[in-house]
Protein backbone atom coordinates (compact mmCIF):
# COMPACT_ATOMS: atom_id res chain seq x y z
CA UNK A 1 0.00 0.00 0.00
CA UNK A 2 0.94 3.42 -0.84
CA UNK A 3 0.20 6.32 1.17
CA UNK A 4 0.17 10.20 -0.77
CA UNK A 5 -0.32 13.30 0.13
CA UNK A 6 -0.60 14.96 -3.15
CA UNK A 7 0.00 18.77 -3.64
CA UNK A 8 -2.86 19.60 -5.63
CA UNK A 9 -6.31 18.35 -6.60
CA UNK A 10 -5.05 17.85 -10.00
CA UNK A 11 -2.14 15.89 -8.60
CA UNK A 12 -5.02 13.88 -6.67
CA UNK A 13 -6.88 13.38 -9.87
CA UNK A 14 -3.82 11.85 -11.86
CA UNK A 15 -3.00 9.88 -8.98
CA UNK A 16 -6.43 8.22 -8.76
CA UNK A 17 -6.88 7.98 -12.43
CA UNK A 18 -3.40 6.19 -12.50
CA UNK A 19 -3.48 3.84 -9.91
CA UNK A 20 -4.38 0.43 -11.63
CA UNK A 21 -5.55 -1.16 -8.43
CA UNK A 22 -8.08 -0.66 -5.54
CA UNK A 23 -7.52 2.94 -3.84
CA UNK A 24 -9.62 5.05 -1.46
CA UNK A 25 -9.11 8.52 -0.40
CA UNK A 26 -8.32 9.27 3.25
CA UNK A 27 -10.22 12.52 4.42
CA UNK A 28 -11.62 11.50 8.21
CA UNK A 29 -10.88 8.15 7.43
CA UNK A 30 -13.66 6.77 10.05
CA UNK A 31 -14.50 4.61 7.26
CA UNK A 32 -11.50 4.11 5.41
CA UNK A 33 -9.59 2.69 8.39
CA UNK A 34 -12.63 0.47 9.51
CA UNK A 35 -12.35 -1.54 6.18
CA UNK A 36 -8.31 -1.33 5.88
CA UNK A 37 -8.48 -2.65 9.64
CA UNK A 38 -11.20 -5.34 9.02
CA UNK A 39 -9.16 -6.71 5.74
CA UNK A 40 -12.65 -5.66 3.75
CA UNK A 41 -10.24 -3.80 1.77
CA UNK A 42 -6.79 -3.91 1.07
CA UNK A 43 -5.93 -0.72 -1.03
CA UNK A 44 -3.05 -0.29 -3.38
CA UNK A 45 -2.74 3.25 -2.62
CA UNK A 46 -4.41 5.64 -0.23
CA UNK A 47 -4.66 9.27 -1.50
CA UNK A 48 -4.82 11.67 1.84
CA UNK A 49 -6.39 14.91 0.45
CA UNK A 50 -7.64 17.13 3.72
CA UNK A 51 -4.41 19.19 3.78
CA UNK A 52 -5.15 20.64 0.61
CA UNK A 53 -6.66 24.02 0.06
CA UNK A 54 -9.78 24.67 1.32
CA UNK A 55 -11.05 21.47 2.07
CA UNK A 56 -11.25 21.71 5.88
CA UNK A 57 -13.10 25.55 5.87
CA UNK A 58 -16.88 26.29 5.79
CA UNK A 59 -16.96 29.77 4.10
CA UNK A 60 -20.01 31.56 3.22
CA UNK A 61 -20.54 31.80 -0.99
CA UNK A 62 -23.41 33.44 -2.40
CA UNK A 63 -25.66 33.70 0.38
CA UNK A 64 -24.85 29.74 1.06
CA UNK A 65 -22.40 28.00 2.29
CA UNK A 66 -19.21 25.68 1.05
CA UNK A 67 -18.27 22.73 3.26
CA UNK A 68 -14.92 21.34 2.22
CA UNK A 69 -14.75 17.68 2.33
CA UNK A 70 -12.14 17.30 5.17
CA UNK A 71 -14.53 19.23 7.37
CA UNK A 72 -15.19 16.95 10.56
CA UNK A 73 -18.75 17.12 12.33
CA UNK A 74 -17.67 18.86 15.11
CA UNK A 75 -16.23 21.56 13.23
CA UNK A 76 -20.11 22.10 11.71
CA UNK A 77 -21.50 22.02 15.09
CA UNK A 78 -19.02 24.32 16.24
CA UNK A 79 -20.19 26.95 13.53
CA UNK A 80 -22.70 29.12 14.63
CA UNK A 81 -23.74 30.74 11.35
CA UNK A 82 -23.71 27.20 9.75
CA UNK A 83 -26.02 26.12 12.19
CA UNK A 84 -28.66 28.92 12.22
CA UNK A 85 -29.25 28.76 8.76
CA UNK A 86 -29.17 24.71 8.22
CA UNK A 87 -30.05 23.70 11.55
CA UNK A 88 -31.22 20.23 9.72
CA UNK A 89 -28.32 19.14 7.96
CA UNK A 90 -25.46 19.93 10.86
CA UNK A 91 -27.90 18.05 13.53
CA UNK A 92 -27.47 15.10 10.73
CA UNK A 93 -24.01 15.69 10.38
CA UNK A 94 -23.41 15.51 14.28
CA UNK A 95 -25.41 12.12 14.66
CA UNK A 96 -22.65 9.93 12.86
CA UNK A 97 -20.89 7.88 15.95
CA UNK A 98 -19.32 9.20 19.00
CA UNK A 99 -17.14 12.23 19.80
CA UNK A 100 -14.21 11.05 18.97
CA UNK A 101 -15.59 9.54 15.49
CA UNK A 102 -17.14 13.62 15.11
CA UNK A 103 -13.42 15.10 15.56
CA UNK A 104 -12.42 13.40 12.37
CA UNK A 105 -15.95 12.55 10.05
CA UNK A 106 -16.56 14.33 7.17
CA UNK A 107 -20.40 15.04 5.82
CA UNK A 108 -18.36 13.89 2.32
CA UNK A 109 -16.87 10.60 3.44
CA UNK A 110 -20.39 9.72 4.65
CA UNK A 111 -22.05 10.79 1.64
CA UNK A 112 -19.33 8.22 -0.31
CA UNK A 113 -19.29 5.15 1.67
CA UNK A 114 -22.90 4.70 0.26
CA UNK A 115 -24.54 3.66 2.91
CA UNK A 116 -28.47 3.83 2.55
CA UNK A 117 -28.66 4.55 6.60
CA UNK A 118 -25.65 7.56 6.28
CA UNK A 119 -27.01 10.04 8.82
CA UNK A 120 -25.67 13.51 7.26
CA UNK A 121 -27.32 12.81 3.12
CA UNK A 122 -31.12 13.18 4.11
CA UNK A 123 -30.48 16.69 5.17
CA UNK A 124 -27.90 17.40 2.26
CA UNK A 125 -31.06 15.88 -0.19
CA UNK A 126 -33.59 17.79 1.80
CA UNK A 127 -31.48 20.90 1.42
CA UNK A 128 -30.54 20.99 -2.48
CA UNK A 129 -27.07 20.38 -1.31
CA UNK A 130 -24.33 20.48 -4.35
CA UNK A 131 -21.23 18.60 -4.74
CA UNK A 132 -18.26 19.75 -5.98
CA UNK A 133 -16.76 16.74 -7.83
CA UNK A 134 -12.94 16.92 -8.96
CA UNK A 135 -11.51 14.63 -11.18
CA UNK A 136 -8.87 13.54 -14.25
CA UNK A 137 -11.47 16.14 -16.79
CA UNK A 138 -11.57 18.59 -14.27
CA UNK A 139 -14.22 20.06 -12.23
CA UNK A 140 -18.40 19.62 -12.06
CA UNK A 141 -20.89 20.22 -9.57
CA UNK A 142 -23.06 17.12 -8.93
CA UNK A 143 -27.00 16.97 -6.90
CA UNK A 144 -26.07 15.24 -4.01
CA UNK A 145 -29.11 12.71 -4.54
CA UNK A 146 -27.50 12.12 -7.92
CA UNK A 147 -23.81 11.02 -5.70
CA UNK A 148 -25.42 7.27 -4.11
CA UNK A 149 -25.68 4.63 -6.54
CA UNK A 150 -26.65 1.96 -4.18
CA UNK A 151 -25.44 0.53 -1.21
CA UNK A 152 -21.88 0.90 -0.76
CA UNK A 153 -21.69 2.65 -4.84
CA UNK A 154 -21.74 5.85 -5.73
CA UNK A 155 -21.96 7.55 -9.51
CA UNK A 156 -18.58 9.30 -9.18
CA UNK A 157 -15.67 7.81 -11.82
CA UNK A 158 -12.54 6.65 -11.89
CA UNK A 159 -10.47 9.37 -10.41
CA UNK A 160 -13.37 11.52 -9.03
CA UNK A 161 -13.64 12.73 -5.97
CA UNK A 162 -15.58 15.29 -4.10
CA UNK A 163 -13.75 18.43 -2.63
CA UNK A 164 -16.97 20.48 -1.17
CA UNK A 165 -20.65 19.98 -0.51
CA UNK A 166 -22.27 23.54 -1.32
CA UNK A 167 -25.80 24.49 0.80
CA UNK A 168 -27.69 27.35 -1.08
CA UNK A 169 -28.55 30.59 0.01
CA UNK A 170 -32.22 30.30 1.39
CA UNK A 171 -34.76 33.02 2.39
CA UNK A 172 -35.98 34.17 5.63
CA UNK A 173 -38.77 32.31 7.02
CA UNK A 174 -37.05 28.72 5.71
CA UNK A 175 -35.03 26.07 7.86
CA UNK A 176 -34.78 21.91 8.09
CA UNK A 177 -34.69 19.25 10.73
CA UNK A 178 -33.19 15.78 10.30
CA UNK A 179 -34.58 12.90 12.98
CA UNK A 180 -33.33 9.23 13.02
CA UNK A 181 -34.71 6.34 14.58
CA UNK A 182 -32.33 3.64 16.83
CA UNK A 183 -33.35 1.22 19.47
CA UNK A 184 -30.72 2.74 21.65
CA UNK A 185 -30.37 6.93 22.39
CA UNK A 186 -26.58 7.16 21.41
CA UNK A 187 -24.30 5.80 18.30
CA UNK A 188 -26.38 3.47 16.17
CA UNK A 189 -26.83 2.83 12.51
CA UNK A 190 -30.44 4.69 11.22
CA UNK A 191 -33.61 1.79 10.95
CA UNK A 192 -35.18 4.66 9.06
CA UNK A 193 -34.75 8.25 8.75
CA UNK A 194 -35.90 11.24 7.39
CA UNK A 195 -35.09 14.80 6.35
CA UNK A 196 -37.51 17.94 5.65
CA UNK A 197 -36.57 21.51 4.41
CA UNK A 198 -39.30 23.96 4.18
CA UNK A 199 -39.66 27.58 3.40
CA UNK A 200 -42.56 29.53 4.11
CA UNK A 201 -44.96 32.31 3.13
CA UNK A 202 -45.03 35.34 5.18
CA UNK A 203 -48.25 34.18 6.80
CA UNK A 204 -46.76 30.87 7.67
CA UNK A 205 -48.01 28.99 4.45
CA UNK A 206 -45.24 26.14 2.86
CA UNK A 207 -44.21 27.77 -0.18
CA UNK A 208 -41.53 25.14 -0.50
CA UNK A 209 -40.87 21.88 0.62
CA UNK A 210 -38.38 18.82 0.65
CA UNK A 211 -38.76 15.77 2.28
CA UNK A 212 -35.71 12.80 1.60
CA UNK A 213 -35.87 9.79 3.79
CA UNK A 214 -32.94 6.79 4.36
CA UNK A 215 -32.35 3.29 5.19
CA UNK A 216 -36.06 2.29 3.56
CA UNK A 217 -34.18 2.01 0.03
CA UNK A 218 -30.94 1.00 -1.81
CA UNK A 219 -30.01 4.56 -1.47
CA UNK A 220 -31.39 8.06 0.19
CA UNK A 221 -34.30 8.91 -1.55
CA UNK A 222 -35.88 12.19 -2.35
CA UNK A 223 -39.79 12.20 -2.03
CA UNK A 224 -40.78 14.98 -4.64
CA UNK A 225 -44.95 13.91 -3.55
CA UNK A 226 -43.74 13.94 -0.16
CA UNK A 227 -42.53 17.75 -0.59
CA UNK A 228 -45.81 18.84 -2.70
CA UNK A 229 -48.41 17.52 -0.36
CA UNK A 230 -46.93 20.07 2.16
CA UNK A 231 -47.17 22.98 -0.21
CA UNK A 232 -49.97 24.86 0.47
CA UNK A 233 -50.38 23.85 4.02
CA UNK A 234 -50.03 24.90 7.29
CA UNK A 235 -49.10 21.29 8.45
CA UNK A 236 -52.65 20.59 8.95
CA UNK A 237 -53.48 16.83 9.43
CA UNK A 238 -54.74 16.30 5.56
CA UNK A 239 -51.40 17.80 4.00
CA UNK A 240 -49.36 15.69 7.02
CA UNK A 241 -51.56 12.53 6.06
CA UNK A 242 -50.58 12.79 2.21
CA UNK A 243 -47.43 13.97 3.22
CA UNK A 244 -46.67 10.26 5.10
CA UNK A 245 -48.91 8.56 2.42
CA UNK A 246 -45.96 9.67 0.05
CA UNK A 247 -43.32 9.15 2.17
CA UNK A 248 -44.37 5.17 2.71
CA UNK A 249 -45.31 5.00 -0.69
CA UNK A 250 -41.54 5.52 -1.67
CA UNK A 251 -39.96 3.38 0.70
CA UNK A 252 -38.76 -0.34 -0.30
CA UNK A 253 -36.84 -1.03 2.29
CA UNK A 254 -34.86 -4.62 3.18
CA UNK A 255 -36.13 -6.69 5.84
CA UNK A 256 -33.94 -7.91 8.79
CA UNK A 257 -33.42 -8.19 12.24
CA UNK A 258 -33.21 -4.31 13.04
CA UNK A 259 -36.20 -3.71 10.98
CA UNK A 260 -39.46 -5.44 9.37
CA UNK A 261 -40.41 -4.17 6.06
CA UNK A 262 -43.15 -2.44 7.24
CA UNK A 263 -42.12 -1.54 10.77
CA UNK A 264 -39.09 0.67 8.83
CA UNK A 265 -42.17 2.31 6.55
CA UNK A 266 -44.43 3.42 9.12
CA UNK A 267 -41.40 4.87 10.92
CA UNK A 268 -39.73 6.87 8.28
CA UNK A 269 -43.66 8.05 7.82
CA UNK A 270 -43.71 9.02 11.34
CA UNK A 271 -40.45 10.68 11.27
CA UNK A 272 -41.24 12.65 8.45
CA UNK A 273 -43.91 13.98 9.85
CA UNK A 274 -41.95 15.05 13.10
CA UNK A 275 -39.42 16.58 11.20
CA UNK A 276 -41.98 18.50 9.10
CA UNK A 277 -43.45 20.28 12.38
CA UNK A 278 -39.65 21.16 13.94
CA UNK A 279 -38.56 22.53 10.52
CA UNK A 280 -41.87 24.12 10.41
CA UNK A 281 -41.19 25.90 13.66
CA UNK A 282 -37.95 26.52 13.50
CA UNK A 283 -38.87 28.29 10.52
CA UNK A 284 -41.05 30.27 12.40
CA UNK A 285 -43.90 29.36 11.61
CA UNK A 286 -47.20 29.60 13.93
CA UNK A 287 -50.70 26.99 13.12
CA UNK B 1 5.74 -1.86 1.40
CA UNK B 2 7.69 1.59 1.31
CA UNK B 3 8.39 3.10 5.03
CA UNK B 4 7.61 6.91 5.73
CA UNK B 5 9.84 8.93 8.63
CA UNK B 6 6.94 10.99 10.43
CA UNK B 7 8.10 13.80 11.84
CA UNK B 8 5.41 15.05 14.82
CA UNK B 9 4.42 16.42 18.34
CA UNK B 10 3.83 14.39 20.88
CA UNK B 11 2.38 16.16 24.70
CA UNK B 12 4.78 19.12 24.06
CA UNK B 13 7.66 17.46 22.59
CA UNK B 14 9.35 16.87 19.04
CA UNK B 15 9.32 12.83 18.14
CA UNK B 16 9.64 10.84 14.65
CA UNK B 17 9.27 7.44 14.32
CA UNK B 18 9.35 5.15 10.94
CA UNK B 19 6.44 3.67 10.03
CA UNK B 20 4.80 1.41 7.71
CA UNK B 21 2.08 3.08 5.33
CA UNK B 22 -0.88 1.32 6.83
CA UNK B 23 0.40 1.32 10.36
CA UNK B 24 -2.09 3.30 12.49
CA UNK B 25 -1.17 6.14 15.16
CA UNK B 26 -2.06 3.93 18.09
CA UNK B 27 0.02 0.98 16.98
CA UNK B 28 3.34 3.71 16.22
CA UNK B 29 2.22 5.35 19.52
CA UNK B 30 2.76 1.99 21.41
CA UNK B 31 5.16 0.10 19.48
CA UNK B 32 7.24 2.80 17.98
CA UNK B 33 7.60 5.06 20.62
CA UNK B 34 6.64 2.63 23.98
CA UNK B 35 3.53 5.30 24.81
CA UNK B 36 1.33 2.14 26.21
CA UNK B 37 -1.16 4.15 27.86
CA UNK B 38 -3.42 4.03 24.69
CA UNK B 39 -5.22 1.20 25.04
CA UNK B 40 -6.76 -0.86 21.57
CA UNK B 41 -9.82 -2.01 22.65
CA UNK B 42 -12.26 -3.03 19.65
CA UNK B 43 -9.60 -1.61 16.51
CA UNK B 44 -12.55 -0.06 14.91
CA UNK B 45 -13.27 3.23 16.36
CA UNK B 46 -16.18 1.89 18.98
CA UNK B 47 -14.68 1.46 22.35
CA UNK B 48 -12.46 4.47 22.67
CA UNK B 49 -9.74 3.00 24.75
CA UNK B 50 -7.33 4.53 22.23
CA UNK B 51 -8.41 8.08 22.63
CA UNK B 52 -5.86 10.75 22.27
CA UNK B 53 -6.20 14.52 21.06
CA UNK B 54 -5.07 15.36 17.31
CA UNK B 55 -4.39 19.29 16.64
CA UNK B 56 -6.96 19.11 19.53
CA UNK B 57 -9.42 17.27 18.41
CA UNK B 58 -10.26 13.91 20.63
CA UNK B 59 -10.13 10.97 17.82
CA UNK B 60 -9.79 7.37 17.80
CA UNK B 61 -5.86 6.62 17.24
CA UNK B 62 -7.01 3.28 15.84
CA UNK B 63 -8.89 4.94 12.72
CA UNK B 64 -5.95 7.65 12.44
CA UNK B 65 -2.88 6.54 10.26
CA UNK B 66 0.49 6.97 11.59
CA UNK B 67 1.54 8.85 8.75
CA UNK B 68 -1.25 11.40 9.04
CA UNK B 69 0.68 12.21 12.72
CA UNK B 70 2.85 14.53 10.45
CA UNK B 71 3.39 17.74 11.64
CA UNK B 72 0.33 17.48 13.87
CA UNK B 73 -0.25 18.01 17.49
CA UNK B 74 -0.69 14.51 19.52
CA UNK B 75 -1.56 14.51 23.06
CA UNK B 76 -1.89 11.18 24.69
CA UNK B 77 -2.44 10.35 28.84
CA UNK B 78 0.80 10.42 29.18
CA UNK B 79 1.39 14.11 29.06
CA UNK B 80 -1.99 14.33 31.20
CA UNK B 81 0.03 14.87 34.74
CA UNK B 82 2.39 17.43 35.51
CA UNK B 83 5.66 15.58 36.30
CA UNK B 84 4.19 13.68 39.77
CA UNK B 85 1.20 16.20 39.98
CA UNK B 86 -1.67 14.27 38.88
CA UNK B 87 -4.57 16.32 36.69
CA UNK B 88 -7.33 16.67 39.12
CA UNK B 89 -9.16 14.19 36.72
CA UNK B 90 -6.52 11.45 37.67
CA UNK B 91 -6.20 12.56 40.88
CA UNK B 92 -10.44 12.16 41.31
CA UNK B 93 -10.59 9.01 39.34
CA UNK B 94 -8.44 7.05 42.04
CA UNK B 95 -9.75 8.86 44.88
CA UNK B 96 -13.44 7.48 43.90
CA UNK B 97 -12.79 4.35 42.97
CA UNK B 98 -13.87 5.32 39.08
CA UNK B 99 -11.93 2.22 37.58
CA UNK B 100 -12.02 -1.54 38.02
CA UNK B 101 -9.44 -3.35 35.66
CA UNK B 102 -8.30 0.16 34.40
CA UNK B 103 -7.88 -1.05 30.42
CA UNK B 104 -10.55 2.01 29.50
CA UNK B 105 -9.43 4.82 31.81
CA UNK B 106 -6.74 6.33 29.94
CA UNK B 107 -9.29 6.81 27.10
CA UNK B 108 -11.96 8.18 29.61
CA UNK B 109 -9.44 10.77 31.28
CA UNK B 110 -8.18 12.03 27.84
CA UNK B 111 -12.12 12.09 26.42
CA UNK B 112 -12.65 13.55 29.78
CA UNK B 113 -10.40 16.29 29.80
CA UNK B 114 -10.92 17.31 26.53
CA UNK B 115 -14.53 18.03 27.20
CA UNK B 116 -13.52 19.85 30.04
CA UNK B 117 -11.66 21.89 28.00
CA UNK B 118 -14.76 22.75 26.20
CA UNK B 119 -16.98 22.77 28.58
CA UNK B 120 -16.15 23.44 32.23
CA UNK B 121 -19.82 22.95 33.68
CA UNK B 122 -20.62 19.94 31.90
CA UNK B 123 -24.09 18.51 32.85
CA UNK B 124 -25.00 14.52 33.74
CA UNK B 125 -26.40 14.33 29.88
CA UNK B 126 -23.63 16.27 28.42
CA UNK B 127 -20.69 14.04 30.15
CA UNK B 128 -23.07 10.74 29.55
CA UNK B 129 -23.24 12.03 25.55
CA UNK B 130 -19.59 12.93 25.06
CA UNK B 131 -18.71 9.84 27.06
CA UNK B 132 -20.39 7.66 24.67
CA UNK B 133 -17.67 6.73 22.51
CA UNK B 134 -16.00 5.28 25.80
CA UNK B 135 -16.99 2.01 26.95
CA UNK B 136 -16.36 0.25 29.94
CA UNK B 137 -16.90 -3.13 30.88
CA UNK B 138 -16.32 -3.17 34.54
CA UNK B 139 -18.00 0.26 36.41
CA UNK B 140 -21.16 0.81 35.22
CA UNK B 141 -20.14 4.49 34.08
CA UNK B 142 -21.80 6.13 37.29
CA UNK B 143 -18.66 6.48 39.31
CA UNK B 144 -17.24 7.43 36.11
CA UNK B 145 -19.65 10.15 35.89
CA UNK B 146 -19.78 11.30 39.25
CA UNK B 147 -16.01 11.58 39.34
CA UNK B 148 -15.88 13.46 36.26
CA UNK B 149 -18.52 15.86 37.97
CA UNK B 150 -16.39 15.96 41.13
CA UNK B 151 -13.40 16.90 39.23
CA UNK B 152 -15.26 19.86 37.16
CA UNK B 153 -16.16 21.27 40.26
CA UNK B 154 -12.86 21.54 41.72
CA UNK B 155 -11.34 22.68 38.67
CA UNK B 156 -14.02 25.37 38.36
CA UNK B 157 -13.16 26.61 42.41
CA UNK B 158 -9.62 26.31 41.69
Amino acid sequence: MKYVKPESLEAAATLLAAEAGTSRILAGGTDVLVQLRSELVEPDLIVDIKHLDGLRDIVEENGGFRIGAGVSGAQMGEHAALCAAWPGVVEGAELIGSTQIQGRCTMVGNLCNGSPAADSVPGMVAAGAVARVHGPDGERDVPVKEIPAGPGKTNLGKGEFITSIFLPARPANASDAYLRFIPRTEMDIAVASAGVNLELAEDGTVSAARVAVGAVAPTVRLVPDAGAALVGSKLDDAAIAAMVSAVEAACSPIDDKRGTVEYRTTTAGVLAKRAAHIAYDRAGGAK
Amino acid sequence: MKNLHVTTTINGDAAEFVCEPDETLLDALRNRLGLTGAKEGCGTGDCGACSVTLNGRLVCSCLVLAAEAEGAEVATIEGMADGDQLHPLQRVFIEKAALQCGVCTPGILVAAKALLEKNPDPSESEIRYWLAGNLCRCTGYDKIIRAVQDAAAEMRSA
